[in-house]
């Protein structure tokens, strides 16, 4: 214990004095988590908008008002022919245009209809049908109080929709558990291999090896200040999301602290097999970058939903770890799920962590055993 | 009388597979000797010392490291033996203290035994002012006698040096030999390989090994007059070669 505990105070010397990696354990995480969570957006904030208004009337002025007062929108241009709205778009300040009809209040009062073109800008497929879905549903909610006002007649079906869970449909709600996700598995691996790697490369650890220390005192001497780390990261995260973007804790905090260790183990196992494949850290980082961070980001369900993929990228999703933490999450930060809601994909990412860890403690061994024969 | 053995080799024979590494080696050590073992690459002699250091397990043969048996209990071995490689193998981003302490560490002692003897060695290598000082900071030179200083910092019965002079200068060598003059009085045993020749002449006793076979072994004096040699490199050349070029 006393030769494993100079060990461990080792490793911490050596992430305490080194900047870099520092920058890497603390830095990264709470960039991402604000470039995430103010850059990349998935909900609609002040798109700028520009209105043709044919009919200058009381509708349309309502309308465009009402439009305005969401905080989705803002009128950045009032347009006076149909020849400017190629411009307004090139200048690519706006998302959309909105077209009265001349006379609408009129023909609202006449014929009981009347409609307004919406144009938006399909070079971003994403925010068009983000904002015509918002302002089709402004309008729709206006046409509906005018449907009562006039007529006093019931509307026919008016649908009343509510997110659970989400009521804002904030986009940090998804973003936070992903990065939680991803910044965990990257450190996690990216970490022990390279300074496992590192003892090989700069033969250190052919000393450690001849030393009276067990080779498995080695590996987890490595990795257990960056099991640590991590937990710190994780809590300094939570606090982020918590204070930075109001996203509380819904579930319990112990059980999330748990899933997150549990995760952790396996990043570090992931780590570990690594470092056995290769003794070059460029290839480590190399092999932890673009194995762990494209699939996490892509297929992990973190930004992209699986429902919507072609069902193959779905069975291949079920070997990363990933997603099956982001579900586990997510259930319990936002959904506030206790244990029995989860236990499936906590069996999974266990049994996953359990067989990561057997195959790298081998494949360490037998390393070992061939290297400098 | 008999002279103390540290080290007991009978019949050693390591295979992989269809080769032979170490094809029947029989040599004894003796306590606070310095032994050279000598031989071109691929001769066999980093395999002979792994299975010494309890890294690697013999295919059959005897063999006894300190009294232990390293086909049995290599783990053992290890808490007695000292170990430096020609890879320099102090951590670069800790002071000289932190290493001194980490290596005290790892071989069992406790705070309260490193630090009078880290501050005695330091004293005696006139390191004081370098104590607290990054490796990284250090001339190649000290951080090679740091390094061997490390290695029987923790007083083993003998120390394993792995072609530990390479890539250092006369000067440096000459002062690293006289470390190893003084730990073999202190009764540790040195056990080293070397490319240089010449470092043979420093030896108590040398062994030359070419194809996995000791083809030599005495003092280096006895071997010149043996073979008639003027120096060990001819030696070397002499007995050593042409073996080699014969497959």
């Amino acid at each position: 214990m006393k030769r494993f505990m100079a060990f461990v105070r080792k490793e911490f010397l050596h992430i305490f004095r080194d900047f870099r990696t520092l920058i890497i354990l603390f830095g990264i995480p709470a960039a991402q988590i604000l470039i995430f969570g103010y850059a990349v957006r998935t909900d609609l904030k002040d798109a700028g908008i520009a209105v043709l208004d044919n009919a200058g009337d009381g509708v349309s002025k309502e309308l465009t008002q009402k439009i305005e007062a969401s905080e989705f929108f803002y009128v950045k241009k009032h347009l006076n022919s149909y020849e400017e709205i190629d411009e307004a778009f090139r200048q690519g300040e706006i998302k959309a245009v909105i077209i009265f009809p001349g006379q609408i209040a009129a023909s609202v009062a006449r014929e009981g209809s009347a409609t307004v073109s919406i144009i938006a800008d399909g070079s971003e497929p994403n925010t068009a049908s983000l904002v015509t879905g918002y302002i089709t549903g402004i309008v729709s909610d206006y046409s509906s109080s005018l449907t009562s006002a006039v007529t006093s007649s019931l509307p026919l079906i008016v649908p009343e929709v509510r997110m659970y869970f989400n009521p804002g449909l904030e986009s940090h709600f998804m973003f936070i558990p992903g990065v939680i996700t991803l910044i965990l598995i990257l450190i996690c691996a990216l970490m022990t291999s390279v300074t496992i790697v590192r003892e090989k490369e700069y033969g250190t650890m052919e000393v450690l090896l001849v030393s009276p220390l067990k080779p498995w005192q080695i590996i987890v001497g490595k990795v257990t200040p960056y099991f640590f780390l991590s937990l710190v990261n994780v809590i300094v995260i939570l606090l982020m999301a918590w204070f930075v973007f109001g996203l509380p804790v819904r579930g319990s905090i112990p059980l999330l602290i748990a899933e997150c260790m549990l995760y952790i183990l396996l990043g570090l196992a992931i780590g570990i097999l690594v470092s056995a494949s290769t003794s070059k850290m460029e290839n480590a980082i190399f092999i932890s970058f673009l194995a762990l961070m494209l699939p996490t980001l892509l297929l992990s369900g973190f930004i992209f939903p699986i429902e919507n993929m072609p069902v193959i990228y779905d069975y291949v999703s079920m070997i990363l770890p990933p997603r099956w933490f982001v579900e586990i999450i997510r259930a319990i930060m936002i959904k506030g799920a206790g244990f029995a809601y989860i236990w499936k994909e906590t069996a999974i990412l266990a049994g996953m962590t359990l067989l990561l860890m057997v195959i790298s403690s081998r494949r360490f061994k037998t390393r070992l055993e061939e290297e400098g024969k | 009388m008999e002279r103390e053995k540290v080290i007991e080799v009978k019949d050693l024979v390591k295979r992989f597979g269809a080769f032979t590494a170490n094809n029947r080696l029989t040599f004894d050590v003796y306590r606070g000797e310095i032994f050279g073992f000598l031989g071109a690459n691929g001769a066999g002699k980093t395999t002979a010392m792994r299975i010494l250091c309890g890294l690697s397990r013999p295919t059959s043969g005897r063999v006894l490291v300190a009294g232990i048996d390293a086909s049995r209990r290599p783990e053992e071995i290890k808490k007695r033996i000292g170990y430096m490689s020609q890879r320099f193998s102090l951590y670069e981003d800790l002071t000289v203290r932190e290493n001194i302490e980490l290596y005290g560490g790892i071989y069992g002692m406790s705070m309260k035994e490193i630090v009078p003897r880290r501050e005695a060695l330091l004293e005696r290598l006139s390191f004081t002012s370098y104590g607290d000082m990054l490796i990284r900071a250090l001339p190649l030179g000290l951080k090679q006698k740091l390094a061997f200083a490390v290695a029987v910092f923790h007083d083993p019965e003998i120390v394993f040096l792995d072609e530990p002079t390479s890539g250092v200068d006369p000067v440096t060598r000459r002062q690293f030999w006289e470390m190893i003059y003084e730990t073999a009085s202190r009764g540790i045993t040195v056990f080293v390989t070397t490319h240089y020749m010449d470092e043979a002449n420093y030896c108590d006793r040398i062994t030359i090994m070419s194809e996995g076979r000791i083809v030599a072994l005495d003092s280096p004096s006895a071997l010149l007059r043996q073979y008639g040699t003027a120096s060990v490199e001819d030696l070397f050349v002499k007995i050593a070669r042409p073996q080699k070029n014969t497959v």
